[in-house]
């Protein structure tokens, strides 16, 4: 066999991890019988374990992040789905008054017929509600959208949305007198209401 | 492991940029360990590393997920490495001198941070020698040594990292292996 041909070739086949045992053996036995060749490989194997030695370097401080700050920008859209993947809760409130709010606008807006809350002995007349004289209206009364005079008596509040209370100074109230005609009045009518609800509800079961 | 790449990386492809950040964390030291091997300079190893993530990002699309994709990874730090290496031209490697400070390289610089004991500062005097013996093989026969011996790597992963057969690979580490043998019997 020669030496700087076959012998190193069969070395390099080793350190790749390619022998057949036929060629270990023959390049044992040739290792065995020539120093040379033995020299040749330890050198060899001694080069690959100076080579693994070296200190496994690191990333510097702060590699990732600058990695991040070059990146070009993301699509806004995904930031966005992100920012609600991650703050669940403010997501859920900001859904809610959302819709809320919508629906209580959009209320606001398309009611703008005249409604009355359903009483007896309540007289309409053109945009005008009027309770007469000498008659007593049991409960709430609530006017939407109209004008309202109270000439007899309304035994509990008086809620005047949009409209003007005419002359209730005539007539009497035996709970509070309140008007409104702002959209926020109305919001905080509204939510003050269905807070009312909601605990009235829990106190009838 | 695996698989938590793979997650990450469909994110990614999604447009969440902030997936990347991990794999950027899961990857960097090998990375960056590639680009030092090869260019043998941490400035410019930190310079290219990241070069080799932004593109990685930007060009995430043209990665087919049934592949690894670390193999894609070092390819880009391979390749940008390479680039690199034919651009500069060879005026200063961690081991040339400081300017104005005799004995004192930049290799000294980075690992000065500390005081070391005598066999530390000995076997890194010798680290130091390996590393500049690696650095001054042609970089054809440097690539395959660095992803052989230092990454690990095995033959079939650098004939996918470099494009190039597997043949070819075992002929680059055959001579490669000669060269640095010659230049380190002596050590």
């Amino acid at each position: 066999m020669k030496c700087s041909t076959e012998a190193v070739a069969l070395m390099h086949k080793y350190l790749d991890d390619e022998l057949t045992k036929d060629e270990e053996k023959t390049l044992r036995d040739h290792l065995h019988k020539c120093e040379r060749c033995q020299k040749h490989f330890h050198e060899l194997k001694r080069t690959i374990a100076m080579v693994q030695s070296t200190n496994q370097v690191q990333a510097p401080q702060g590699f990732a992040q600058n990695v991040m700050q070059n990146l070009p920008s993301e699509k806004k859209s995904y930031s966005y789905k992100r920012w609600f993947k991650s703050h669940p809760m403010l997501t859920a409130a900001a859904i809610f008054f959302i819709l809320m709010f919508g629906s209580v606008f959009s209320m606001w807006n398309q009611d703008q017929h005249l409604s009355v809350s359903k009483q007896k002995d309540i007289i309409i007349q053109d945009n005008t509600v009027i309770v007469p004289e000498g008659k007593t209206v049991e409960g709430d009364l609530v006017v939407k959208n109209g004008n309202l005079r109270i000439d007899g008596k309304v035994n509990g509040d008086v809620v005047l949305i949009n409209g003007d209370n005419l002359k209730a100074s005539a007539g009497e109230v035996t709970g509070d007198l309140s008007q409104v005609n702002q959209v926020f009045d109305w919001i905080w009518y509204k939510m003050k209401t269905t807070v009312k609800d909601v605990f009235s509800m829990k106190e009838e079961k | 492991m695996d698989l938590f790449i793979k997650e990450k990386i469909k994110k990614v492809k999604k447009g969440d940029q902030s997936a990347f950040e991990e794999v950027v964390t899961f990857y960097q030291n090998k990375v960056y360990q590639i680009c030092f091997r090869m260019l043998g300079n941490a400035h410019e190893a930190e310079d290219i590393a990241q070069e080799a993530f932004v593109r990685a990002y930007t060009n995430i699309h043209s990665f087919d997920e049934n592949r690894k994709f670390s193999t894609w990874l070092y390819r880009i730090a391979t390749n940008l490495s390479i680039d690199r290496i034919r651009k500069k031209k060879p005026d200063y490697f961690l081991d040339a001198e400081v300017k104005g400070t005799e004995g004192l390289t930049m290799y000294s610089q980075i690992s000065a941070d500390q005081a070391l004991p005598e066999e530390e500062v000995e076997s890194l005097e010798l680290q130091e020698y390996i590393h500049k013996e690696i650095l001054s093989l042609p970089a054809k026969y440097r690539s395959v040594i660095v992803l052989r011996y230092i990454d690990e790597l095995s033959l079939q992963e650098i004939s996918d990292i470099l494009d190039i057969p597997v043949g070819t690979v075992k002929t680059r580490i055959h001579r490669g292996r000669e060269a640095l043998r010659k230049k380190l019997r002596h050590v």
